[in-house]
C-alpha cells in the first residue's frame, strides 16, 4: 500500500477540499495534512526500500503485464520525499502569500491535483499510465498558471499550453508506436524484450521520440522556450510549486527511460545527451545573464541546471548518476528557496524588476540572507548543497574523461555566479536610483512565508553538511537504477 | 435563442436526456455506453435547458452545484477503488460484485466498476455544465 498512498492521498484531499471549498481554514488544514502524510509515507517508503530494494503493487490484482503496475525503487522514493518536503514548505508559504480571491477559486484543489500527477508519474511502472499522470499534472498546471487570469499570465500560458500539448502528442503517439511494435505497455516487460530480442535498432527511433517528449517537459535544449515565457507570470508561490515538480519529473522520466532502455554503448546516445546537456547549460545561463527581472533570471537558471542533471545522466557511471540524483534534489530545494526569497522581496518592494529595486539588505537583513544562501547554492559555492552537487558531477566527468562537458560545466558555474551577483547587487545592495520611489508601505509580509523560507533554506544547507553519507545513499540508488535485471525481477517475480 | 419551439423542447428534453443518460450509464457495462457518454448526455440536458431559459435561471434551478457534482464523482471513483482493500477482499481497484434479485424474477449485477462509472458520469456532468455555464455567461 505504501506505493499507492502517494497517489491516493492527494486524490482524497481533492474530494475533501471540494466539499469544504467555502471555508478557507479547512482548506489550509486539509492541504497541510495531505502534505504531512505524503512526507511521512515517503519516509517510510525510503526505509522499507533500504531493506527490500523494490516495492511493487499490481492494481486491481491483475498480474504484471496485464494490469497496471506501480513500482518504487530508491530513486523514486528519494524523489517522492523531496517533492513532498518541498511541497509541504511551499504549501505553508502559499497559505501566507497567495491572495484570498485565488485561494477561494480552488487554488488548493489544483495544487493537490498537481501533486497527484507528480506522485503518480514517480511510482508508475506502465507507459500509458505514465502518460495519464503526466496529463493530470499538466492539466493542473495549466489551470494554476492561468489562475487569476491576469493579462501577462494568459500570454505566458498560451506558450506553455501549446508546447506542452505538443509534448503530450509526442508522448502518446510514441507509446502507441511502441505498443504496436512490441505489444506491451509494461515498462519492465519492454525492458525485458529489449534485452532478449534484438530490437534495439528500432527502439532507438522510439526512444528518440520519447526523449523529445520528455525533453519538452523537462525544458532541455532546444525545447525549453515555454519555460521562461510562462514561469515568471503567475504568483511566485505557484512558480515555486512548479520549479519543485514539473521539470524535475521530466528529468526523472528521462533518467528512468535512459537507464532502463537505452543501449548506451551503441548508437550515439552519449554524445547526443552530452551535447544537449552542454547546450542547455550554456543557453540557460547566457539568457539569464541578459535578463533583468528577478523571476526571469531564476527561470532561465532552471534551464541551465537541467543541463547539469542531463550531463550526469549522459556520462552514465554510478558516480555521475548519483551526482545527477543529488543535483536534482539539491535543485528542487535551492531553486524553490530562491523563488520564495524573490517573493518576499516582491512583498517588500512591489516589483520584480532589478532596476526598480534596491536596499533590501538595509531594510530587511533577514530577507537578504534568505536569498544569499540559495544563491550561493545555485552558483555552487561551498559549503552549500550546490557545491557538492557540482563537485560530484565534475569529479565523475573527470573520472570518465569527458573533458569538454566537464569544462563547460565549470565555466557555466562562473556565469551562474555572475547572475547571482547581479541580483544581489541590484536588489539587495544597491542604493536605489534617485528617481525611483521605493514603496515604504508598512510591510505586511506575514510570518508564514518567512518561516517557510527560513525552513527551506535550512533544509537546503543540510545536504551540504551530510554530503558524504547522502552521496553514499544516492550511489546505491544509482546502482539500483543501472541494474535493469532486478527491476524486471521485481515486477515479474 | 428566442425560438419558442426550442424553449419548450429544451425544457421537455431535460428529463428525457437525464433518464436516457442513466440507461446509457448502466448498459455501458457489456454494451456500448458508459459513464463518460452518459455524463455528456446528462450535461447536454442541463446545457440545453440553460440555453433555453438563461444561465442564471438554470443555475438557480439546480440544488446541487456543478462543482459538487465533480467532487461527488471523484468521491465515488475513489470509493470504488478503495472498496476492495478496505473490505479485505482484494487489491486497489479490484472489482467486487453482488447480485440483487428483483421481485419479478430477473437479477441485476452491481459492483464497484459500476460505481466507478457512476463517478465518471457525475464528474463529466459537473465538468461540462460548469464549463458551459462559464462560457455562456461571458
Amino acid at each position: 500500500m505504501t506505493v499507492l498512498i502517494p497517489v491516493i492521498i492527494p486524490l482524497s484531499a481533492i474530494v475533501l477540499l471540494i466539499a469544504t471549498r467555502r471555508w478557507l481554514i479547512a482548506q489550509y488544514i486539509i492541504s497541510m495534512i495531505s502534505m504531512t502524510v505524503l512526507v511521512i509515507n515517503a519516509l517510510s517508503l525510503l526505509t522499507t526500500l533500504q531493506l527490500k530494494g523494490y516495492l511493487t503493487y499490481q492494481a486491481s490484482g491483475w498480474p504484471a503485464p496485464f494490469g497496471i503496475t506501480l513500482i518504487a525503487d530508491q530513486f523514486s522514493a528519494i524523489m517522492l520525499l523531496a517533492v513532498a518536503v518541498v511541497g509541504w514548505l511551499v504549501m505553508m508559504y502559499a497559505i501566507g502569500f497567495v491572495d484570498a480571491a485565488r485561494k477561494k477559486a480552488g487554488f488548493f484543489i489544483l495544487v493537490q491535483g498537481l501533486f497527484a500527477g507528480v506522485n503518480g508519474a514517480l511510482v508508475t511502472g506502465d507507459l500509458f499510465n505514465l502518460y495519464v499522470w503526466f496529463e493530470v499534472m499538466i492539466m493542473a498546471s495549466f489551470v494554476l498558471i492561468t489562475h487569476g487570469a491576469e493579462k501577462q499570465q494568459l500570454r505566458g500560458a498560451v506558450k506553455y499550453v501549446v508546447l506542452n500539448l505538443i509534448g503530450s502528442v509526442f508522448l502518446v503517439s510514441t507509446i502507441g508506436l511502441v505498443y504496436s511494435k512490441t505489444g506491451t505497455l509494461n515498462m519492465a516487460q519492454l525492458a525485458m524484450m529489449i534485452q532478449q530480442q534484438d530490437v534495439s535498432e528500432l527502439m532507438n527511433s522510439y526512444l528518440m521520440l520519447f526523449f523529445i517528449a520528455f525533453g519538452i517537459k523537462a525544458a532541455v535544449f532546444p525545447f525549453f522556450f515555454w519555460l521562461p515565457a510562462s514561469y515568471p507570470t503567475p504568483p511566485i508561490a505557484i512558480t515555486a510549486f512548479f520549479s519543485a515538480t514539473l521539470t524535475k519529473v521530466g528529468v526523472y522520466t528521462i533518467i528512468r527511460f535512459y537507464s532502463l532502455y537505452v543501449d548506451h554503448d551503441g548508437f550515439a546516445w552519449k554524445e547526443i545527451i552530452l551535447w544537449m546537456a552542454a547546450a542547455t547549460m550554456i543557453f540557460g545561463v547566457l539568457m539569464a545573464a541578459s535578463s533583468f527581472d528577478f523571476r526571469k533570471i531564476l527561470s532561465f537558471h532552471i534551464i541551465s541546471q537541467i543541463g547539469y542533471m542531463i550531463m550526469g545522466l549522459g556520462i552514465f557511471t554510478i558516480n555521475s548518476l548519483a551526482g545527477a540524483v543529488f543535483f536534482v534534489v539539491h535543485n528542487m530545494f535551492s531553486k524553490t528557496a530562491a523563488f520564495m526569497a524573490a517573493g518576499l522581496v516582491y512583498k517588500l518592494r512591489g516589483t520584480y524588476e532589478l532596476k526598480d529595486s534596491g536596499w533590501v539588505y538595509k531594510d530587511k537583513p533577514l530577507f537578504a540572507l534568505l536569498f544569499f544562501l540559495p544563491a550561493l547554492s545555485l552558483a555552487g559555492l561551498p559549503p552549500t548543497s550546490g557545491f557538492f552537487g557540482k563537485l560530484f558531477l565534475i569529479l565523475a566527468g573527470f573520472e570518465s574523461e569527458d573533458w569538454a562537458i566537464t569544462i563547460t560545466a565549470l565555466v557555466v558555474s562562473i556565469f551562474t555566479l555572475f547572475s547571482m551577483v547581479k541580483i544581489w547587487n541590484e536588489v539587495y545592495w544597491k542604493k536605489p536610483a534617485e528617481h525611483t520611489v521605493l514603496s515604504h508601505q508598512p510591510v505586511k509580509v506575514n510570518l508564514l512565508p518567512v518561516a517557510a523560507t527560513v525552513a527551506i533554506v535550512l533544509l537546503m544547507l543540510l545536504p551540504g553538511v551530510f554530503a558524504g553519507s547522502l552521496f553514499g545513499y544516492f550511489s546505491r540508488a544509482a546502482a539500483q537504477l543501472m541494474d535493469v535485471e532486478s527491476y524486471i525481477k521485481a515486477v515479474f517475480p | 435563442m428566442a425560438s419558442e419551439i426550442f424553449k419548450i423542447a429544451a425544457v421537455q428534453l431535460r428529463p428525457i436526456l437525464l433518464v436516457l443518460s442513466l440507461i446509457v450509464l448502466y448498459r455501458g457495462h457489456n454494451e456500448p455506453g458508459g459513464g463518460f457518454i452518459g455524463g455528456i448526455m446528462a450535461g447536454m440536458g442541463f446545457v440545453l435547458y440553460a440555453m433555453a431559459v438563461g444561465v442564471e435561471k438554470a443555475r438557480k434551478s439546480r440544488t446541487i452545484k456543478p462543482v459538487s457534482f465533480m467532487g461527488l464523482g471523484l468521491f465515488f471513483a475513489l470509493i470504488s477503488g478503495l472498496f476492495a482493500p478496505f473490505s479485505g477482499v482484494g487489491l486497489f481497484m479490484q472489482g467486487v460484485w453482488t447480485e440483487i434479485e428483483l421481485p419479478w424474477g430477473s437479477a441485476i449485477k452491481l459492483g464497484t466498476p459500476l460505481l466507478f462509472d457512476a463517478g465518471v458520469y457525475l464528474l463529466v456532468t459537473g465538468m461540462i455544465t460548469s464549463i458551459m455555464y462559464a462560457i455562456m455567461e461571458e
